[in-house]
């Protein structure tokens, strides 16, 4: 299985990220060799395995039911790109 | 010296050395200085906390309100940390002096320190060499002198490796010991905050306090923390320590494996026994670890939109998608580095239709059996011994063009990490031929982190004997 430039800017676009022609032919050598090099884990029987998706098992935690001060408004805009004093700012979106 | 006279004192030194090792990327001399005299009247008053005293630097991945928290990514170069992370409010508590901000990969993806907006960190030991990754400036800062201890963030070995390449003490805790509020994350099911520090025993007053329970973090357990300083003075009689034979095999330096073994011979003169062991599945542990991590941090790096925090793109190029499709598209390239666009690129094509179950679910599976290797080994040992890298601190640009090379750095470190257990890596000597330090690292069950302390401080002992 070898990922081609096609695969390589199909991916980008899902990752959402731009990529001149030059990091396309990059990244294309360079997730080969590592894909590649992961393929050795099909040597390896997991067909009556489970996934691992917690390395411990995860307990349910109960907290109170009390509210706490939330990030305020001043903060949460504090490192916005674009804001006015209430909102985030976006380029218009409906065309 | 009185504690204001230390900190005067380390930042002489951060002035002296800082330009070249590129340790620290900012430092808060004013405001820590102003810190360090309302300790020192505690301390004069008796009501001071168990870490007064203590200088410590924090790496740029933890949030530390009202400061820059920029991961050493273009992404969050003007990014204010708007709360204390869970472990910065402790050591707050516990009155450490908080210092400055430390260098690192970006998003603490790396094993070399050279992929960084502020340039590499160099090594201390050795200004040609790179310092280890990705917490290189928390181990540099720690070997140069600029401070006591500082905090890492290890999800493959970035406490350890560092720590070993620049010859300090580096602590990664069991996955959960911890609380991760507050860390700007990389890979959400490895990500551990450890500290790193000159002596064993500073790191275990640290875990003390930044240990336990925390409501923001449903991952951190509540198990009770345990005393872990009294764990650095008890005996290693009867400690049983394995070895397990695949950390020992090709591709390690043969001095690193003529120092680990003579320190496996003076544990057992010292009253350790001895357990050959075997962990069948290490062979499989960084093409496992580099699937799943980078899987997590494609979704978890999703969040950097250019909306809400962190770089946007002044300029839009022309197309035919939507404004806001161009706007993601064009800040998230311009704001990160190489090496994470690589992982981000990696992480989404492994968790992509037709690829997910070749690839993710796989890696899953193989994690559980390198959680099981760990599991029956921990039924007959305490402790596991290891190298901590198979050679010392590399030359600065030595595997630019080899994805792969970089990656097999990490494996020594890469499988505590997948298991949830906690290692440490301790300074043991100097390499016979460049005279660069090499670390012993022990690995000890999930929360079994005072047999780990327990034999790393015999190590201490062992060198000063």
């Amino acid at each position: 299985m070898s990922v081609t430039k096609d695969d390589v800017a199909y991916i980008a676009n899902l990752a959402r990220l731009t990529l001149a022609d030059d990091e396309i032919e990059r990244y294309r050598n360079d997730m080969n060799r590592i894909l590649a090099y992961m393929d050795q884990l099909n040597q390896v029987d997991t067909s009556a395995v489970e996934p691992l998706t917690h390395v411990y098992a995860p307990e349910t935690v109960w907290r109170r039911d009390e509210a706490q001060p939330p990030l305020s408004h001043e903060d949460a805009l504090k490192n916005a790109p674009d804001a006015d004093s209430d909102y985030f700012r976006v380029p218009k979106v409906i065309e | 010296m009185t504690l204001p006279e230390r900190v005067s004192a380390y930042f002489d030194a951060i002035r002296a050395r800082n330009g070249e090792v590129n340790a620290f990327v900012r430092t808060y001399e004013a405001e820590a200085m102003a810190e360090a005299e309302s300790v020192q009247r505690k301390i004069d008053a008796g009501t001071a906390g168990p870490l007064a005293g203590m200088v410590m630097g924090i790496k740029d991945v933890i949030s530390e309100k009202g400061r820059i928290t920029s991961c050493a990514s273009g992404i969050l170069r003007e990014f204010e940390a708007v709360y204390d992370a869970t472990v910065i409010e402790r050591l707050k508590a516990a009155d450490a002096v908080l210092i400055g901000r430390l260098n690192m990969d970006e998003f603490a993806m790396g094993s070399s320190n050279e992929h960084s907006i502020y340039g590499p960190t160099r090594n201390p030991h050795d200004l040609s060499r790179v310092p280890g990754g990705s917490s290189g400036g928390s181990a540099a800062a720690v070997a140069a002198g600029f401070c006591d201890a500082t905090l890492g963030s290890d999800t493959g070995g970035s406490v350890r490796q560092p720590a070993g390449f620049c010859g300090v003490v580096g602590l990664k805790p069991s996955y959960g010991r911890v609380s991760r509020h507050g860390l700007v994350a990389y890979a959400s099911s490895f990500d551990s905050i450890g500290p790193l520090s000159r002596t064993v025993e500073e790191s275990a007053r640290i875990l003390e306090v930044i240990a336990g329970e925390d409501a923001h973090d449903m991952t951190c357990s509540r198990k009770p923390v345990g005393e872990y300083v009294a764990a650095t003075r008890q005996s290693i009689r009867g400690l049983r320590i394995g070895v397990p034979d695949e950390y020992f095999g090709e591709g390690l330096d043969p001095h690193i494996r003529t120092r680990i073994m003579d320190l496996v011979a003076r544990f057992e003169a010292d009253g350790a026994v001895i357990v050959p062991c075997r962990l069948p599945h290490s062979a499989y542990a960084i093409a496992t670890y580099y699937i799943l991590a980078t899987a997590e941090a494609s979704s978890n790096l999703a969040r950097f939109d250019g909306i809400r925090y962190g770089h946007r793109a002044a300029k839009l190029p022309a197309g035919d998608e939507s404004a806001l499709l161009r706007l993601y598209k064009q800040s998230r390239s311009e704001g990160f580095g190489t090496e994470v666009k690589k992982r981000i690129m990696l992480g989404t094509y492994v968790l992509s239709a037709g690829y997910y179950e070749a690839y993710y679910g796989k890696a899953q599976r193989v994690r559980r059996l390198i959680q099981e290797d760990f599991k029956r080994a921990f039924s007959q040992c305490d402790v596991l011994i290891s190298p901590i890298a198979p050679t010392t601190a590399f030359p600065i640009g030595e595997h630019p063009d080899d994805p792969v090379a970089m990656y097999l750095n990490d494996i020594y470190t890469i499988s505590a990490n997948l298991a949830g257990i906690c290692g440490i890596s301790v300074p043991a000597g100097t390499h016979p031929d460049d005279g660069l330090p090499i670390g012993v690292q022990f690995m000890a069950d999930a929360f079994r982190e005072e047999d780990l302390l327990r034999a790393a401080a015999h190590v201490e002992r062992i060198r000063e004997a």
